[in-house]
């Protein structure tokens, strides 16, 4: 039965949005309040922060708590809200270009404190509000606007990084994979510390347009051919591997949160 | 007999079609002013993945029908 319930997370009369025709924000956007619904999360208790960017203009579409941080700072911001108001359940979305350039050291620092923060990256693999250049998410050797020639500098995996520095939970997946995006950011929701869910994202207006993937249908159907599940995908040649990315749950455990830590500490 | 009713909300559509390519039994069609026309609703399932894919909350699914 498809209940309106997620309605009530998004501010209707605010649409329709900013956004270009195909963009992957509102897609995002709606899975977020689809699984706001699902597990009835008090508005009042919940808060969306958002970074700067096309996708940082999803808080404008929310009903809940929300806060836009400085470009690359919102997970600062909000490691302090969760230190006062640990009851609130917080979501940080940031592009690409936020979390993983400006704001490089505080996505590495939240996720080795553990704050109890779920944090969206939507991947378009560029600046997408600046003009569509490059991030260190954009892989390597494509075409941006910075990279007019094919981009020289390596990328870094945001999943793996995430992992190492000590995130609870980690997934990746794309917004052709609606339902699987819904479900992973229902379980995110469901864990203490600091989730990450990474979802590449199409930006029909830069991206997909420098590097000639075609219009949004292809744009998806790149994206449900490229992205395998991480079983399938590990169990590639390393050969083969370049051609693929993996989808799917990297990490799932329950280390201490911040929070906890700084408890024990006071004693 | 019908098991869901779609409706399109011509305000907020991009006209992006989405919906139109990705729908599993080829529900819609495209109309003069590029707009996704639901053409064949028999064929809908209500599984909900066009709803799930619209960009831009342009798209509703009603599945549980009064007969
Ligand atoms: C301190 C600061 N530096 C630079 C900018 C300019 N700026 C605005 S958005 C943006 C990048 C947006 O890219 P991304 O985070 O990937 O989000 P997208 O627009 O692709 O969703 C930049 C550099 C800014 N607003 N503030
Ligand atoms: S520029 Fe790209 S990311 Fe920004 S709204 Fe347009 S399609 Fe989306
Ligand atoms: S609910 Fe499923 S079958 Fe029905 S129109 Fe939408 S995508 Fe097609
Ligand atoms: S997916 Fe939504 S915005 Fe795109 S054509 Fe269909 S109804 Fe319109």
């Amino acid at each position: 039965m498809p209940s309106d319930d997620y309605k009530q997370y998004v501010a209707m009369d605010r649409l329709p949005s900013i956004w270009c025709p195909g963009c992957g924000n509102g897609v995002a956007l709606k899975a977020l309040a689809l699984a706001f619904a699902e597990l009835e999360m008090p508005p009042d208790k919940t808060l969306l922060a958002n970074g700067i960017g096309c996708s940082g203009r999803v808080g404008d579409y929310v009903r809940c708590h929300r806060f836009h941080g400085t470009h690359g700072r919102t997970l600062a911001f909000v490691t302090g809200i969760k230190l006062v108001r640990p009851e609130i359940k917080a979501v940080c979305l940031l592009g690409d270009g936020d979390c993983s350039a400006i704001g490089m050291s505080h996505f590495v620092h939240s996720a080795r404190r553990n704050v109890d923060i779920v944090t969206i990256v939507i991947n378009n693999y560029n600046y997408g509000m600046t003009g569509g250049q490059f991030s260190p998410l954009s892989p390597y050797n494509v075409i941006t606007s910075t990279s007019r020639s094919g981009k020289a500098e390596p990328d870094i995996d945001i999943c793996k990084l995430a992992d190492l520095a000590g995130a609870n939970y980690v997934f990746r997946t794309t917004i052709y994979h609606v339902v699987e995006m819904k479900n992973y950011i229902k379980e995110a929701l469901g864990k203490k510390g600091f989730s990450l869910v990474e979802i590449v994202s199409p930006c029909p207006t830069y991206y997909a347009r420098y590097n000639k993937i075609g219009n949004i249908i292809k744009q998806l159907e790149w994206l449900k051919d490229k992205f395998i599940p991480i079983e399938e995908y590990n169990q590639m040649k390393d050969a083969e591997k370049e051609n693929f990315f993996w989808r799917g749950r990297l990490t799932n455990r329950d280390l201490p949160d911040l929070y906890q830590h700084t408890r024990r500490s006071r004693g | 007999m019908k098991k869901a009713n779609v409706a399109i909300n011509k305000d907020l559509c991009k006209k992006c079609a989405i919906c139109v390519h990705f729908c599993p039994k080829e529900v819609f069609t495209i109309d003069q002013d590029g707009y996704p026309l639901i053409s064949r609703l028999d064929k809908c399932t209500g599984c909900r993945l066009c709803f799930l894919r619209c960009p831009d909350f342009a798209l509703e699914v009603e599945t549980e029908l009064d007969d």
